[in-house]
């Protein structure tokens, strides 16, 4: 095998494990406006890191962090409702990512790279990325599993019980807001929040119980990972799409066939 | 603070903006004793729950609790997402607190034991309302904080939950704090109504209630004279209600158990 198969094996896997339990979340919590708009802020992260010479990874977990932040603050103040609010900052901080990056003539930067990924051109020091963010990531979900769940049953139940509501739902942005950076290199910005979101939704027509559902979705990510590379290298088609298309294909497949009914 | 008190609110009120929804409110709450708040939509019921349960601050006055005080809370309505895919099983662990052991029999107060292997997307409003109840069991609540626990019930369940309501106060012995709109069902099973329409209109027990002219002119007559029947059938259950219940109890546990089959 040669290796940049293997290294963009390796990535995608990460990637999808660690996709499956966030991107349950995401799914019960009605959040994949909310992560298409932090990755969409992305290309802004890629252009402050350009331009102040940062690493990509750390710009891009910053910018995310910084506006999964305002959106909290924002949304306190209810000026405008919640779904017009991502509209705005969704489309505005990807033309402003656009526009700065336009700006910085002296330096390329491949913006079809960032948009849509290049899971192909996946090196080492990204795999360290991958895999120590993720790592970082699966441990506090594992943590922080229960009071997770239980905000996500009810706020309010949980307060009343004790858990420290508002810092566990910052957590969980600021938990996909690392797994977007992380996942960039893989299906690119206008992507990502399909590798969180349709493994996941697939997933719920096996699963019995949350944990379940976890799972199920990592393992589905990885096989979207395997099957959607195959493809790509089959047919010549771009990697990233190609995953997103066999996770598509997957959903429906659960969708159409009759399973016995679960939880 | 009075020791018999588990909770007392002085001089209460909370505002959103320039919009005061409760004002002025002093109430006390006393370990087994019911407490029912009545009042029209948008009185400040819920808002006034949430003060008692530190949801959200007061702008004025003072709530005076334990610190330690356990308190079970029941929500209005529990919306959980049909892609999360819970069982009644997993969806009491999700209270880290309890043990299987509790589990069990926090089901078994709201006779709600066959429902433990359900998924809580397939239970009707009753079933979910014991659930909900259970979880807030598992608390081993002081207090027990129901936000009309009966919405979502047809009426021959409301009766039923008030019932049970009543008879798990008198098991763990706790103070509850519920809001209701069914007043002539409710306050069988009350010993102190307050009627709010952002402050107190008229509060005591339920038969003084419902003859206090502040409470007809929010409520109307018709509502009354339900109370005033209701008030001989009140007398009556009170004598019985040792004696009588265990075994009732068992006959509407098994009937709920066919009744969650069909």
């Amino acid at each position: 095998m040669p290796e940049f198969l293997l290294l963009a094996l390796l990535g995608g896997i990460g990637v999808a494990l660690v996709a499956g339990p966030l991107g349950s979340f995401v799914v019960w919590r009605r959040m994949a406006y909310f992560g298409d708009t932090l990755a969409h802020s992305a290309l802004l992260g890629i252009a402050v890191g350009v331009l102040f010479d940062i690493n990509f990874n750390l710009a891009v977990v910053s910018c995310c962090v910084i506006l999964a932040l305002i959106l909290v603050s924002l949304q306190r103040q209810r000026l405008v409702a919640t779904d017009t609010l991502l509209g705005i900052m969704a489309h505005s901080s990807l033309s402003l990512g656009l526009v700065a990056v336009a700006l910085l003539d002296d330096v390329r930067v491949d913006l079809m790279e960032y948009l849509f990924g290049d899971l192909l051109a996946i090196t080492p020091a990204d795999l360290f990325w991958i895999y120590g963010g993720g790592g970082i990531v699966m441990l506090l979900i594992w943590k922080l599993w229960n009071p997770l769940l239980a905000v996500t049953i009810n706020e309010e139940l949980a307060q009343v019980e004790g858990v420290p509501v508002a810092r566990i739902r910052l957590a969980l942005m600021l938990l996909i807001g690392v797994v977007i950076a992380i996942a960039m290199k893989v299906v690119g910005i206008l992507l990502i929040t399909s590798l969180l979101i349709i493994p996941a939704a697939s997933a719920r027509r096996l699963a019995n119980s949350p944990e379940q559902m976890a799972v199920i979705a990592s393992f589905l990510g990885v096989i979207a990972v395997l099957l959607g590379l195959f493809a790509s290298m089959q047919f010549d088609t771009p990697a990233g799409p190609s995953v997103v298309v066999a996770a598509l294909l997957q959903f429906l497949l659960l969708y159409s066939l009759p399973f016995r009914k679960v939880a | 603070m009075n020791p018999a008190n588990l909770v007392e609110i002085s001089g209460l009120s909370v505002s959103f903006g320039n919009n005061t929804v409760i004002d002025n409110i002093s109430m006390a709450l006393k370990q087994g004793e019911i407490t029912t708040l009545i009042g029209p939509n948008g009185a400040g019921k819920t808002t006034l729950v949430k003060a008692v349960l530190g949801l959200l601050t007061p702008t004025e006055g003072v709530i005076q609790r334990s610190a330690t005080l356990r308190i079970g809370y029941m929500p209005q309505k529990l919306h959980i997402d049909t892609t999360f895919p819970l069982t009644v099983e997993r969806f009491l662990k999700t209270a880290a607190f309890a043990s299987t052991a509790d589990r069990h029999q926090a089901l078994q107060s709201v006779r709600a034991e066959n429902l433990l292997k359900q998924s809580v997307h397939s239970l009707s409003g009753g079933e979910m309302q014991r659930v909900l109840l259970a979880r807030a069991l598992l608390r081993k609540p002081e207090l027990l904080v129901l936000d009309e626990p009966a919405q979502g019930v047809d009426i021959n369940g409301q009766t039923e939950l008030y019932k049970l309501i009543a008879s798990i106060r008198d098991k763990y012995n706790c103070a509850v704090l519920m809001i209701s709109h069914d007043l002539h069902l409710v306050m069988a099973a009350t010993d102190q109504v307050i009627c709010l329409n952002h402050h107190i209109c008229c509060s005591g027990h339920p038969e003084q209630v419902s003859t206090d002219p502040s409470y007809i002119e929010l409520f109307g007559i018709p509502g009354a004279e339900d109370l005033a029947l209701y008030s001989h059938h009140h007398n009556h259950r009170h004598d019985n209600h040792g004696d009588i219940l265990p075994l009732p109890d068992k006959q509407e546990s098994d009937h709920t158990a066919c009744g969650g089959h069909h």
